[in-house]
């Protein structure tokens, strides 16, 4: 008789301890990309406000869209905005707006493996273009040897590599593509996953990095994070100003203070091809996706709050994971936006 | 060689004389109706996918019909939607892998259950079933690391040089491709063909051997002729177990095989499956004719299946009418 009884203390206790504890959950789901940095303020924040709990789901950007429209997740995350489209949709089914609140920002590199080259190499946005639409196939293409004078490019055979998985890392180096070259632009357009002109594909970076060190003579494109953590050679790509720049922390943030100006109010904006001397030219925002309107109080309060949070002491844990700032002028403007959630 | 056809057991036990009412205290009649939902669920799941599928790639099947079978373009910023290249690709995949793994698969499970010490047959088997135990990424990345470089450096200039007037071994290698698809393939899928005939093969009736023994055939000619053709069926009960692991295949295909929705008649050129575009696209796909194309591709693979399946039975029984005469079953 008596371990039937304790057993049964034993779990009144822990139901009472459930019950105590019962924190309001909040769920999300999206974008894979800024997944380290999410868990990181979402564990950090619950640690600080105990009766607060995030769980987000990384299944991918499409996914998070997908699901914050049907309403099945509290909040959504992406790496490219919203289009028309979406956002009328969502206004359709639920009845309100939804909205755009940039976190922090990534980049997206070209990386390459050219036999006898082991230095940096400077690439043209016309080379990147020429490349990725099948027109420039050798390594000492003029387009490509005019930006890497002294650099002995051999006349091999250009391999190009390509994301086989829809991602927002496709997105954005489309996205430039499309900015820089009129024929990319009407050919092939942008978007988390296209019809490539020409190319082998990976999936996921690691499947594009593996490819690329396989094959002599490829080139491809990764995102900066994974470029920097795991050692990956990556070149440098001439920005609106015309300089060749190399992706860091401080160049990408640079990409997003000069467009901060021109910033529009639902913050759905590429950054991409930004002026600015020193900017990075293949880098973007990654997005929360916010509704307007909550039915919940609490949880509205509670998202609010995090937001707060995570434009301003949040933000101090973005470079030690890698992920560039949020300027000071697009924190400002966000933090008046946070109003707007009802 | 006449070949004794194996006795059929009667189709079950005569239960009639019994009235409902014992055999239901018996429990015969309970375990029977309970047997027979558990059987019925595989119908009825079989039939819940396919319902699944059909509704869920309505648009695409309003959209593209029966061109959706023939189409080249798979592009989805401007939504049009193609599933040739896929179905071209693993058609291609699965008919290299087969080529390899079916003579290798059937000559070594002829040595393990006929030719070989049954204590090397059951050491051999042990390592057999362990190959069919490991997951497909790990297949992957041995294709990655061994054969994307082996086929750069050996078999493509070695098919490629004396055979390359031949459209099916021309054109440039990336070391990714068709053909190195194929292989990985075969390696996965052999485990799958040498463990189910060698358990065939080996439970052909001692008779069937000695009279043939005893007819004055060798021990090759008591093999080849004797047990294999008795253990036809089941053989090809192997290779269709193969040919659906290796249509169905996703992890280890998208690894190797280029991801480019082409159709080329090279083998070393890039291309990809159904199965491998579906575990790519399908997370990111954010228009609804995208995602409801991509069910559709599932669609078309479901179909492929059973046409390939089909095809291989009535091979079976175009094959045993020939072998024996009567025909087996």
């Amino acid at each position: 008789m008596k371990r039937p009884a304790l057993l049964l203390t034993a779990v009144l206790a822990l139901a009472a301890i459930v019950w105590a504890e019962n924190p309001l959950l909040i769920n999300g789901a999206g974008a894979t990309f800024p997944y380290p940095i999410y868990s990181k303020w979402f564990d950090v924040y619950h640690q600080k406000n105990g009766n607060i709990q995030f769980n987000y789901q990384s299944v991918g950007s499409g996914a998070g869209i997908k699901q914050v429209t049907e309403g099945t997740v509290d909040f959504g995350a992406t790496d490219g905005p919203m289009n028309d489209d979406q956002l009328k949709a969502f206004q359709d089914k639920r009845g309100s707006a939804i909205l755009h609140f940039p976190t922090v920002l990534g980049a997206v590199v070209p990386t390459y493996n050219v036999p006898g080259v082991t230095g940096a190499l400077n690439f043209t946005p016309e080379a990147l273009a020429g490349v990725f639409l099948g027109k420039i196939t050798k390594w000492n293409d003029p387009a490509i040897a005019g930006a890497n004078k002294g650099v002995n490019l051999p006349a091999e055979d250009i391999v190009v590599v390509h994301r086989s998985d829809g991602s927002g890392t496709t997105y954005v180096w489309t996205d430039y593509l499309s900015k820089v070259s009129e024929e990319w632009n009407s050919k092939v357009k942008k978007s988390t996953s296209v019809n490539w002109p020409v190319g082998l594909g990976g999936k996921g970076n690691e499947g594009v990095t593996g490819l690329i060190k396989q094959t002599p003579g490829s080139i491809g494109y990764v995102e900066l994070i994974y470029a920097v953590q795991n050692s990956v050679p990556y070149g440098s790509v001439k920005n609106s100003s015309g300089n060749f720049i190399k992706a860091d922390l401080a160049s990408v943030s640079a990409a997003a203070a000069g467009t901060a100006k021109d910033m529009p109010d639902d913050f759905r904006v590429s950054i991409t091809n930004a002026s600015g001397k020193t900017a990075y030219p293949i880098s973007s925002f990654t997005w929360l996706l916010i509704p307007t309107k909550f039915q919940d109080a609490g949880k509205r309060d509670a998202i609010k709050g995090f937001l707060k949070w995570m434009l301003t002491d949040g933000q101090g844990y973005a470079e030690p994971l890698t992920y560039a700032k949020l300027p000071k002028e697009v924190v400002e403007r966000e933090l008046k936006a946070i109003s707007k959630v009802q | 060689m006449a070949i004794v056809n194996p006795t059929m057991p009667d189709a079950g036990p005569v239960v009639a004389s019994r009235s409902f009412l014992s055999r239901l205290r018996d429990g015969d009649e309970i375990a029977r109706l309970i047997t027979f939902l558990f059987a019925a669920s595989v119908v009825l799941i079989t039939v819940l996918l396919v319902f699944e599928l059909w509704t869920n790639s309505a648009l695409a099947r309003q959209k593209f019909g029966l061109h959706f079978f023939v189409t080249r373009v798979w592009d989805p910023v401007m939504d049009q939607f193609g599933a040739l290249p896929f179905i071209f690709g693993t058609v291609m995949t699965s008919t290299i892998a087969l080529l390899l793994a079916v003579p290798l698969g059937i000559g070594a499970s002829i040595f393990l259950a006929e030719l070989a010490p049954a204590r090397v047959s059951d050491t051999l088997q042990f390592f057999i079933d362990l190959l069919a135990a490991v997951p497909s990424v790990i297949y992957g990345l041995l294709g990655v690391f061994i054969i994307v470089p082996l086929m750069r450096t050996v078999i493509y200039p070695a098919l490629n040089k004396p055979f390359g007037y031949l459209p099916m071994f021309k054109g440039p290698s990336y070391g990714v491709g068709f053909l190195t698809a194929g292989i990985v393939l075969a390696i996965m899928v052999i485990p799958y063909i040498i463990s189910v005939s060698r358990e065939v093969l080996l439970s052909v009736p001692r008779d069937q051997r000695e009279a043939a023994l005893a007819l004055g055939s060798t021990r090759w000619e008591s093999t080849w002729k004797v047990v294999v053709p008795f253990a036809k069926t089941g053989i090809m009960g192997s290779i269709f177990l193969a040919l659906a692991r290796a249509l169905g295949e996703t992890m280890a295909v998208t690894m190797v095989i280029g991801n480019t929705p082409k159709i080329s008649a090279s083998v070393f050129s890039p291309g990809d499956t159904i199965a491998s575009v579906i575990a790519n696209q399908f997370t990111e796909a954010t228009g609804d004719l995208y995602l409801q194309s991509l069910v559709g591709l599932g669609l078309v693979l479901f179909l492929l299946t059973f046409i390939l399946n089909g095809l291989a039975r009535l091979l079976i029984v175009v094959t045993t009418q020939k072998g024996s005469g009567k025909g087996n079953q």
